[in-house]
């Protein structure tokens, strides 16, 4: 009974989709306000029924309803109670609702935060997301249904995949898909402007928030789908360029270069339809990795069984989404204007340069992610590229762009000097190219990717250093505190952001320059020394989880003969599917991880063993995180609370001066 | 500088990051693409010398032997039709198994062995790499079940 409350939710939800999709944006071009109010309540209506049939699939998985397909397919009366909660987006069909019950969360926060906006605007807003949200219910009440019975029903279920079976499986999902699904109001807010023909600094302004909250989760996202794919896989790891990995990096970039264009935007009224182009891309790149991932194209731990009938109604309803954007960008674009000119060289100048840099580093990842399948597709033969590839083409598109963005904030808009800024960021390049050659020499390896890698991370410091430096002695007046806090944060949030990279940087730089890896046969007592660190190996122990058994082995870890901690890798075997897993032991710290994971069990107890030291590795994901703190920042400045309002509040003049000097 | 002069600058600094970029990518691709073949097409001697490729097919029931290192491995992959033999030094992926598709990456030694940097196997026991997969359609497709070694359970 409860399943199918669950559907006849969704087929509602449809219903009130095409309504939501259709009469708001019809209400808009005839300039009727009642059929524009529609939206609203349309928005919050479809919110609460996805809703609705989202707990109704939690409720079949909590209570073990094996009569349902999917529930049968994915989970397993032995599974501990989160796990099953968490496979609802555990395979296809579930995954597409948990999207679409995003997309609505994003609705309804749209529905509550756009009082400021114009009514047309809001409509046209909600209409286009109601339109995508129309196509993914009939997708999922076509080809895809989660609640579809399986009359009579299994005994027990097929089980969650192991790999899947993991704290990350609750989070990292969830927040990707906010990220994915978060550029559909970005997306919603291009279109909306196109349809209305009218694009000004205003639309910027609105967008920006949602765009750079969207991104925030995209980050998180990401980061923490490598940090899993890290611990759990038991290579040690981190970024594979797997077409899956790539398929998330796509929307992040594409997310990236639209938050700065879109900053141009706002506060100089340029880079306008580059800006919508931009939100187009981002959200259409989501859309193709939520397809990519979840359809079974790709090869993957993703991946499911494929439908050709899905293949079909995905490739059109790409087709459709992504084709009908850009139809309606070439038709309108033109009316939207390009804005006001600058200089080459100027912050515009700068901002352009590295968006330029980043949709070309995105070009290489569709090219390498995409060309494949094609091939594939069209069966002239099977090739896979390598991340050989990514590497060799991801450095020298990125160092240009990380040159550019330590001067870009330095540098006024329109018009800016070259000696000038030479001048002004001299000290800051001395010091970075003395440290990133001297570090390196003193650490005691040398190579020029690892100098390369510490002088962009330090590049980004210095020359925050003397932006932040400059513009406390011109704010003036007060305590230094006070005038540190006078800034405005959307600057914090962007210094932050910034800040976040360079530890990124430095992660990446560290881990590719000194890691160190070893495959050894260890007999039970027998040492291994690596990276400082001695590794005993003191034999396996049975040990049994909540649906599997494992061999457990026990690694003393010592440096200088003084114990620093005991690993418990283990090698375990799910037993309702009879398979294997690795499930690697790290010793996390500040300046290096220690990995261990088993290989084989050889005789007399010997096991293969895999050790790695893994320098500055969590800087990786710290990095990440720093970032998306500094994401969360610049959406709490003043400058959109007060765009929320709708009476102009007068702006104490304090902030008012801080804001041109940021301007 | 006058409007018209600096959009050609603009136009002109586009054109060649474009073409910088467009050569760096292709460039990289055209050196690190990894191609596939089948046992039978390297039995055929279709592969290129000196130059990685990716082979797929069955691991051969019984072949998996280990040296005393406890990490280096010897088996055959085979498509039904050729096999083999792969030499492959570290720790095998959790779902490698005799009889069970897989992939490996690496380079045809003189001796006719491959040498494989990485192995890859399949990831849930109702799923079959789709190269591994494909190699033993083809195989079969061309009608060649002449091999003496075969595994007798082609799923």
């Amino acid at each position: 009974m409860i399943p199918e409350i669950g559907h006849y939710a969704l087929i509602l939800a449809l219903c009130v989709a095409v309504v939501q999709g259709t009469v708001p944006i019809y209400g808009a071009a005839v300039r009727n306000s009642a059929l524009m109010s529609i939206a609203k309540p349309a928005a919050r209506g479809q919110f609460l029924l996805v809703l609705l049939a989202f707990c109704c699939l939690g409720y079949a998985f909590a209570a073990k309803d094996f009569s349902v397909l999917y529930v049968a397919a994915t989970s397993n009366s032995q599974l501990p109670l989160h796990y099953r909660i968490a496979a609802i987006w555990g395979a296809h069909e579930g995954s597409l609702l948990l999207w679409v019950f995003i997309l609505t969360i994003w609705m309804v926060a749209v529905s509550f935060f756009s009082t400021h906006l114009p009514e047309a605007m809001r409509a046209r807003i909600l209409g286009v997301m109601g339109l995508v949200s129309m196509g993914f219910l009939l997708f999922m009440l076509t080809v895809s249904n989660p609640f579809e019975r399986l009359i009579p029903a299994a005994f027990d279920g097929r089980d969650l995949n192991p790999l899947l079976q993991d704290p990350g499986m609750v989070i990292h999902p969830p927040m990707l898909y906010m990220g994915y699904v978060g550029f559909s109001v970005a997306f919603a807010f291009a279109i909306a402007a196109l349809l209305g023909g009218n694009l000004d600094a205003a639309w910027a302004r609105w967008s920006r928030p949602w765009t750079t909250v969207a991104w925030c989760f995209l980050t998180v996202g990401v980061a923490m789908g490598s940090g899993w794919a890290y611990y759990e896989l038991g290579w040690g790891g981190w970024w594979f360029w797997d077409p899956v990995e790539n398929a998330s990096f796509m929307p992040w970039l594409a997310g990236t270069a639209l938050i700065h264009s879109l900053a141009v935007t706002d506060k100089r009224g340029s880079f306008k339809a580059w800006s919508v182009l931009l939100a187009i891309l981002a959200f259409s790149l989501s859309l193709l990795g939520t397809f990519l991932v979840r359809s079974g194209v790709l090869t993957s731990v993703h991946a499911f069984a494929t439908d050709p009938k899905r293949g079909l109604f995905i490739l059109v309803f790409l087709a459709v989404v992504i084709g009908g954007s850009l139809m309606l960008y070439a038709w309108r674009a033109p009316r939207v204007g390009l804005g006001g000119g600058f200089s080459i060289i100027s912050r515009e100048g700068m901002l352009l340069g590295n968006n330029v840099l980043l949709v070309a580093a995105l070009g290489s990842v569709l090219l390498g992610t995409l060309y494949p399948l094609f091939l594939d597709a069209l069966d002239l033969g099977k090739i896979s590229v390598g991340p050989p590839y990514f590497d060799t083409v991801f450095v020298p598109l990125m160092t240009p762009a990380i040159f550019l963005m330590g001067i870009g904030p330095l540098a006024q808009w329109k018009q800016a000097s070259l000696p000038e800024l030479a001048m002004r960021l001299r000290w800051a390049f001395g010091v970075s190219v003395v440290t990133a050659l001297v570090l390196p020499i003193v650490m005691g390896q040398w190579t020029p990717l690892i100098s390369l890698g510490l002088l962009l991370a330090i590049w980004i410091l210095t020359t925050i250093a003397v932006d932040l430096r400059e513009r406390l002695a011109l704010a003036g007046g007060g305590s230094f505190f006070g005038r540190l806090t006078a800034m405005p944060r959307a600057y914090w949030g962007m210094v932050l952001a910034h800040c976040g990279l360079a530890l990124f940087i430095v992660g990446v730089t560290m881990v590719k320059g000194f890691e160190a890896e070893q495959d050894v046969r260890m007999n039970v007592g027998q040492t291994a020394t690596l990276g400082g660190y001695t590794f005993r190996f003191d034999g396996t122990q049975p040990y049994k989880g909540p649906n599997y058994i494992a061999a457990r082995a026990t690694i003393h870890v010592s440096q200088d003969g003084r114990e620093v901690t005991v690993m418990y890798p283990e090698k375990r075997r799910y037993t309702v599917q009879n398979q294997t897993m690795t499930e690697a032991a790290i010793s996390p710290g500040f300046l290096r991880d220690l990995y261990v994971s088993l290989g084989e069990p050889l005789e007399d107890g010997a096991w293969s063993v895999r050790l790695y030291h893994k320098p500055f590795i969590d800087w990786i994901w710290g990095g990440c995180l720093v970032m998306a703190t500094g994401g969360v920042l610049a959406i709490s400045d003043r400058r959109y609370r007060l765009a929320w309002r709708r009476k102009e509040v007068e702006v104490p003049a304090g902030t008012q001066m801080a804001r041109q000097i940021v301007s | 500088m006058k409007p018209r002069h600096k959009r050609f600058v603009f136009i002109g600094l586009g054109l060649l990051a474009l073409a910088v970029a467009s050569m760096l990518i292709l460039n990289a691709f055209q050196s690190n693409l990894v191609f596939f073949f089948t046992p039978t097409q390297v039995a055929n001697g279709e592969v290129p010398k000196g130059r990685g490729f990716r082979i797929g097919g069955m691991v051969e029931d019984g072949s998996l032997k280990r040296e005393g290192d406890g990490l280096t491995v010897h088996f055959v992959m085979t498509d039904m039709a050729k096999r083999v033999p792969v030499t492959f030094k570290g720790i095998l992926p959790d779902l490698f198994k005799e009889g069970k598709g897989a992939v490996a990456q690496g380079q045809l030694g003189a001796d006719g062995i491959f040498l494989a940097s990485e192995v890859l196997a399949k990831h849930d026991e109702n799923y079959m790499p789709p190269e591994a997969a494909d190699a033993l359609a083809k195989a079969k497709a061309a009608g060649a079940q002449t091999s003496s070694t075969l595994v007798v359970n082609p799923r």
